[in-house]
């Protein structure tokens, strides 16, 4: 490797960072979202309208041509560090990232543009889960409709079109009204999962399931990097600001030595997460490196996540065990992210494979 | 009138006058001192022209285009990154003209009487004792983890001259000649085996008045410039993948599969991601500092470095089996400059040891990120108040 990644922000990208910051403001408050997951609808809808329609965030990966903004990874992954600061229940990453991704790659105008204008909400039914280069589930064809069943699906709930892989390995476009959406119970609130029910629905074929499918899911461990870099900076800053106004022992809590240094180790892996966040999203955006950088941003990313929420939990004492505090949202979809698209030991092992550091 | 087009008129006049092919290196070293191109931001008449400092970089590429000599920086960066900008703030004219342009050259090593055996992290309780009789001072103490100190002609020593007051307010910063009566340098020998460090003891030396730096009882204001300047910045230079201490671990991973083992090859690949990653914060933080946009992530990466290298030179002692439990040679050597990869694993487990210590332990450097960088509040201070000859010790 010659050439290094540009791991800086542009004054365009925080430009960009900005505007959604101040949006999320706006209409993502904390403790609506938590009301939210308590209704029947824990997507909001109307802020995945003014960030998608009024913003033009759906369209951010799609070319102009097809009616999107012709940005790169790079912004996308800006988009989405703010929007895991925000723990934003809406469907951007599954849809504006993953369904486009693998879209992308099968090349289907009409359904991109669609996606890019945002009106239309698009999932890739394959579990989330799901490693890039593992195998996935997929759905039987039988005399020109799909049968089966598929789990996992992340944000299928608010679907308008599945992107479903069938046994003949194509990938079908199938709109929500001809399948059966079923919620499931999931331990991130604000990216819930469903169960996708195929009995007998007509769906289009849009192109290759394997190379579609492996494309958006790459896209997708790459820029979850981002999601997860937003997760962990929330924690990490809202913990040292409560710890500099809680007192106890007539004293500031975050005045006491063990809890900064552990404060300090944590800022030094945010740190290193923004790094390796950026790598990825440079990788993805110039193609150069993509697969090691991905991994190596997925191998990282998960445990300091975690941590970072864990410890905002633990740090914030009883509060941050409550319901009402929302370090739980941020703890949930950590926890859930860390298994979301290949957990980090799965891509410790494609890394050993991509960088011939093969096992015994 | 020090732009580029200047400064690479200047470097190709020095060039013509004294072609390194046939010019005495030394002699070369000098007279590009006194061309002003030595450290181009320094004042006109001591190695400089007070240009930016940036330009100094078009300056060494033309120099090192045409192959002359330098100043061997690696060797003399004491004097260089530490004694240098001291004596530039605080040294008299006299002090600048007779100490800076035989640092510059390397014709004078320099070293560093700072550290004490009871004064580590807490450097300003130091106990060297510097007592005013007339125009000398009379200097008594000892000194420990000096480099150099063998081959120093020159030293840069804080040593208390007040006891009676609070601890920073006692101290007077001198340079102090390594060649006077008094002063003894003892080999300090290591885990490692070898001894890159000395003991020195002082007993009775005498300095005159003339080398103080500062005013008496400011040494500690004195010595922040000197501190400020020790920590090494960030190398300019892009490290390639592997660039690292994982470099030799995983050449002999791959070069020798009968070593692997399941549980090794867990633990080679964290460390390897943890690499990769350490390597792009680093590079992230040289891509800032380019673009004028210095970050805090400095303050972190010396913490980072000092762990991963302690794990992985640990984790390559264990794959080695066997081997590992040999060592390459326990003699007491006295190198000039630490050469990690010139070693074996062995020596590389234990020289790793002192990176979490030497120039800030990681304990305190964890207190100044929490404090400066994540704002939270500074430790409880029962020593501010209090003269240095009533603090326990």
């Amino acid at each position: 490797m010659s050439t290094q990644p540009d791991l800086l922000y542009s004054e365009e990208e925080e430009a960009l960072r900005a505007a959604v910051c101040d949006l999320l403001t706006d209409h993502c408050a904390p403790a609506d979202v938590i009301s939210r997951t308590e209704s029947d609808a824990p997507h909001d809808l109307a802020l995945w309208k003014l960030l998608a329609d009024g913003m033009g965030l759906a369209g951010l990966l799609v070319p102009e041509a097809q009616g999107g903004q012709g940005a790169s990874a790079r912004e996308a992954a800006v988009v989405l560090e703010e929007l895991g600061r925000a723990v934003a229940p809406v469907p951007y990453l599954t849809s504006a990232v993953v369904a486009t991704e693998a879209l992308l790659a099968c090349a289907d105008e009409e359904l991109l543009g669609r996606l890019a204008s945002g009106r239309t909400i698009g999932v890739l039914a394959v579990g989330l889960h799901h490693a890039p280069d593992a195998a996935f589930a997929t759905v039987r064809v039988e005399n020109g409709t799909l049968h089966g069943e598929l789990t996992g699906i992340a944000d299928a709930a608010v679907a308008d079109v599945l992107l479903v892989p069938a046994d003949d390995d194509g990938l079908y476009a199938v709109t929500a009204d001809a399948v059966t959406v079923t919620p499931q119970v999931s331990l991130d609130l604000t990216r819930p999962l469903a169960t996708v029910t195929l009995a007998g629905a007509a769906g289009r074929r849009v192109g290759d399931a394997g190379p579609a499918v492996r494309r958006a899911l790459r896209a997708a461990a790459g820029l979850l990097a981002s999601e997860q870099l937003g997760v962990a900076d929330w924690a990490l800053t809202e913990t040292v600001r409560y710890l500099k106004e809680r007192k106890q022992f007539n004293r500031p809590v975050g005045g006491f030595q063990a809890l900064k240094h552990r404060l300090a180790q944590l800022w030094l892996e945010v740190v290193h997460l923004r790094a390796t966040a950026r790598a990825a999203a440079d990788a993805l955006a110039t193609g150069q490196d993509t697969d090691v950088t991905v991994a190596v941003a997925q191998a990282y990313a998960a445990p300091v996540a975690v941590r970072a929420t864990e410890e905002a939990v633990q740090l914030h004492g009883g509060i941050g065990m409550t319901w009402e505090h929302p370090a739980h949202l941020h703890l949930k979809r950590a926890k859930a992210d860390s298994i979301a698209y290949g957990t980090a030991g799965a891509h410790r092992s494609a890394l050993a494979e991509l960088v011939g550091l093969q096992g015994p | 009138m020090t732009d580029t087009e200047e400064l690479r008129r200047r470097t190709q006049e020095l060039l013509a006058q004294h072609p390194p092919a046939s010019t005495d290196r030394l002699d070369f070293l000098r007279a590009r001192f006194d061309a002003g191109l030595a450290w181009v931001h320094y004042p006109e008449g001591l190695g400089g022209l007070g240009a930016p400092r940036s330009l100094q970089g078009v300056v060494n590429a033309e120099l090192e285009a045409a192959g002359a000599p330098d100043n061997d920086p690696r060797r003399i960066g004491i004097g260089l990154g530490m004694a240098a900008p001291t004596i530039l703030a605080y040294g008299t004219e006299e002090q600048k003209r007779r100490y800076l342009r035989p640092l510059w050259t390397g014709e004078e090593v320099w070293c560093q009487l700072f550290s004490e055996p009871g004064a580590g992290s807490d450097l300003a309780a130091l106990g060297t004792r510097a007592v005013r009789e007339g125009d000398e001072w009379i200097v008594n103490g000892q000194k420990v983890w000096t480099s150099s100190a063998h081959v120093a002609r020159w030293a840069i020593l804080i040593a208390r001259t007040a006891p009676d007051v609070p601890k920073h307010q006692g101290i007077t910063y001198f340079v102090c000649d390594m060649t006077d009566p008094g002063v003894e340098v003892r080999p300090l020998r290591q885990i490692t085996g070898e001894a890159e460090f000395n003991e020195v003891f002082l007993a009775d030396v005498r300095i005159p008045d003339t080398r103080r730096l500062g005013e008496a009882g400011d040494g500690w204001r004195v010595a922040q410039t000197t501190l400020m300047n020790e920590r090494v910045s960030i190398g300019g230079m892009a490290v390639p993948r592997e660039g690292g201490m994982i470099g030799p671990v995983a050449r002999t991973w791959r070069e020798r599969p009968g070593l692997r083992t399941h549980d090794l090859h867990q633990r080679l690949l964290r460390l390897w991601v943890e690499a990769e990653v350490t390597r792009f914060t680093g590079e992230r933080l040289r891509q800032q500092l380019v673009a004028g946009q210095p970050g805090y992530e400095g303050s972190g990466m010396k913490l980072a470095f000092a762990r991963l290298n302690q794990e992985i030179s640990g984790l390559e002692v264990e794959l080695r089996g066997e081997e590992g439990l040999l060592y390459d040679d326990w003699t007491m050597r006295r190198p000039e400059l630490v050469d990690f990869t010139g070693r074996d694993a062995g020596y590389r487990y234990l020289r790793s040891k002192g990176n979490s210590i030497e120039g800030g332990t990681s304990e305190v450097l964890l207190n100044i990120v929490a404090e400066r960088v994540l704002g939270l509040p500074a430790e409880p201070r029962t020593d501010k108040d209090v003269a240095w000859k009533d603090l326990a010790r």
